[in-house]
């Protein structure tokens, strides 16, 4: 069972290895949508972030527990 | 035959109160715990007479000073809950026991309850304060300057099994785990070797290998013998070593997979060992190795990565579940899910994504960084690590991506808000959780393992519950409805 495992190709590390044309335009893609998705979680971040990020951060002070 | 592995955590949070100068963290633990309100108003002890936190597994007691505080000062720290948690003030922190549970599905959907307790709490508090103050509330285990505190995990074990086994298979497991459990961490502390992020919040405060302390040279096994529970029987794994987890995936391996490798430890089946040449030493390298590529020493001068290592034991603990019949069905989960990280962490953690608790801080720092240009120092991507655990939804970072569906969940919002106030029915927390509902005026203390009765002016009335796995929902329905209050199920308990 272990063996099967590890003999499973990896979809990803298979493209990369037969980057043809087709492979790296989809990788590409991916990567631009991966851009999109991440451009727009940094805009919500900016919304959400609290100012005074140097202040904010010196501020958090705890002792130490358990 | 492994015993099964009641469980839960014990989460300390990070509190700090915007614009008080006179900010006093025990002070702000307390208001912050006493802004719970449930709909009894009774005031009740926690029973300390129980508690032996000075006990080592390894058979012996240590010296110190037990801590127990006076009634009014008990009361006000101490809240039990009608979903059968403990929540407290814990030395400078606010800290959520969940009650005990059977599986890690239910683990998960408890200790997020916890979380939706403390923020419930935490508004309620917020208006007590003056204008302009405003308390915040984190799940991490660091404050970026050196001070850590906790994240507990407790199994229970059978007490036949000797302490030296468990620390033996026990050790490399713990030293590699965090390749899934750890939280992430923005640079380093308690002078280990700089670093831009990190997989653990906590592996830098590791000092030693095996020891009862918590607070100071903390050991990544801890030896604390406080069983709550028949201590000829039983005891309760008390693990330090882990991360306050915030997606459910990762709670949910976190938990699953310790449950399993301690049931395999049980059940003697770990045979080969993978015991490492310096575990203080390992815990910090694989921590601060974002790639997970690093070999470390075993001492046999093998060298393996901490994926290999977990890849050993997830090996061992997937034909294990396919020959145990009498495991909760969600260790099939756990292992399916144990086995794909894996194979992620080896080709690409990044794949990791939407499950993992780092790999998520990690790629969204990233993606802030890159769009505006700061680095690992600066002062925004340390408040990006911060903020992802505040456990405001609408500020938190970490909720940011779940409401945004960037995280995977494994359970329902229904399933958490119903924790909040119901115990799980397959433990002793349901007696204990029922007996608060039903009875809190005649609750006089609770502990883990008892619940006692003040009637009247009767002697207080203490009911044992060494047992986990009974006081369930099956074991004392009838005996809670036949019983309209506490002197009559004291009454009906001894007939």
């Amino acid at each position: 069972m272990a063996q099967e495992q590890k003999q499973k190709p990896s979809g990803g590390s298979g493209d990369e290895s037969s980057a043809k044309g087709e492979g790296a335009q989809k990788l590409a893609k991916k990567g631009e949508k991966l851009k999109e998705e991440m451009d727009a979680l940094v805009d919500e971040i900016d919304e959400v972030l609290e100012e005074n990020a140097e202040e904010f951060v010196k501020n958090y002070v705890q002792r130490g527990g358990e | 035959m492994a015993i099964p592995k009641v469980m839960g955590t014990e989460v300390e949070y990070g509190i700090t109160v915007r614009n008080d100068r006179d900010f006093d963290p025990i002070s702000s633990c307390v208001l912050l715990v006493n802004s719970y309100r449930e709909d009894h108003d009774a005031k009740i002890l926690w029973d300390y007479d129980q508690e032996n936190p000075l006990a080592d597994a390894r058979g012996f007691q240590v010296e110190g000073e037990k801590y127990t505080p006076n009634q009014q000062e008990n009361i006000a720290r101490n809240k039990t809950l009608v979903n059968g948690a403990r929540y407290y003030v814990d030395h400078a922190h606010p800290e959520y026991s969940c009650p005990e549970v059977t599986n890690p599905r239910d683990l998960v959907i408890h200790e997020k309850a916890g979380e939706r307790i403390l923020e419930k709490s935490r508004i309620e508090a917020n208006g007590l304060l003056p204008e302009g103050a405003q308390m915040l509330i984190y799940k991490n285990n660091s404050d970026q300057k050196g001070n850590s505190y906790g994240s507990h995990e407790n199994y229970l074990m059978d007490r036949r099994t000797s302490f030296k086994q468990i620390v033996e298979h026990l050790m490399p497991f713990f030293v590699t785990r965090q390749v899934y459990s750890g939280a992430g961490k923005v640079g380093s502390e308690n002078r280990a070797q700089p670093c831009d992020f990190q997989l653990s919040q906590r592996a830098d405060f590791f000092e030693t290998e095996v020891a009862l302390d918590t607070m100071v040279k903390r050991p990544i096994i801890n030896t604390r013998d406080e069983p709550h529970a028949d201590r000829e029987k039983y005891r309760r794994l008390h693990v330090i070593v882990g991360d306050a987890n915030m997606t459910e995936p990762t709670i949910f391996l976190r938990n699953g997979a310790t449950a399993l490798v301690l049931s395999m430890i049980e059940d003697g089946i770990i045979k080969p060992s993978f015991a490492l040449r310096d575990p203080v030493r390992a815990i910090k390298e694989v921590s601060h190795d974002p790639d997970c590529k690093r070999e470390i020493h075993l001492e046999t001068g093998k060298r393996l990565t901490a994926v290999q290592l977990q890849r050993e034991y997830c090996e061992l603990a997937t034909r294990y579940v396919t020959q145990s019949s009498d495991l909760d069905p969600s260790y099939k989960d756990v292992v399916e899910m144990w086995q794909r990280v894996v194979e992620s962490l080896e080709r690409d953690p990044m794949e990791l994504v939407d499950e993992i608790d780092w790999v998520a801080k990690k790629a969204m720092i990233e993606g802030f960084m890159e769009r505006k240009g700061v680095d690992w120092g600066s002062s925004q991507v340390r408040l990006l690590d911060l903020q992802f655990h505040d456990l405001r939804p609408d500020k938190g970072l970490y909720f940011l991506l779940e409401r945004q569906g960037r995280v995977k969940r494994l359970v329902s919002d229904e399933e958490i808000d119903d924790a909040v106030y119901e115990p799980p029915e397959d433990t002793r927390a349901y007696f204990r959780g029922r007996c608060l509902k039903l009875y809190s005026g005649q609750v006089f203390g609770v502990n883990w393992d008892s619940i006692s009765f003040g009637i009247g002016d009767e002697p207080i009335k203490r009911i044992l519950m060494a047992e986990p796995l009974k006081g369930t929902k099956a074991h004392v329905d009838d005996l809670l409805d036949t019983s309209k209050d506490a002197a009559e199920l004291v009454r009906n308990l001894r007939a």
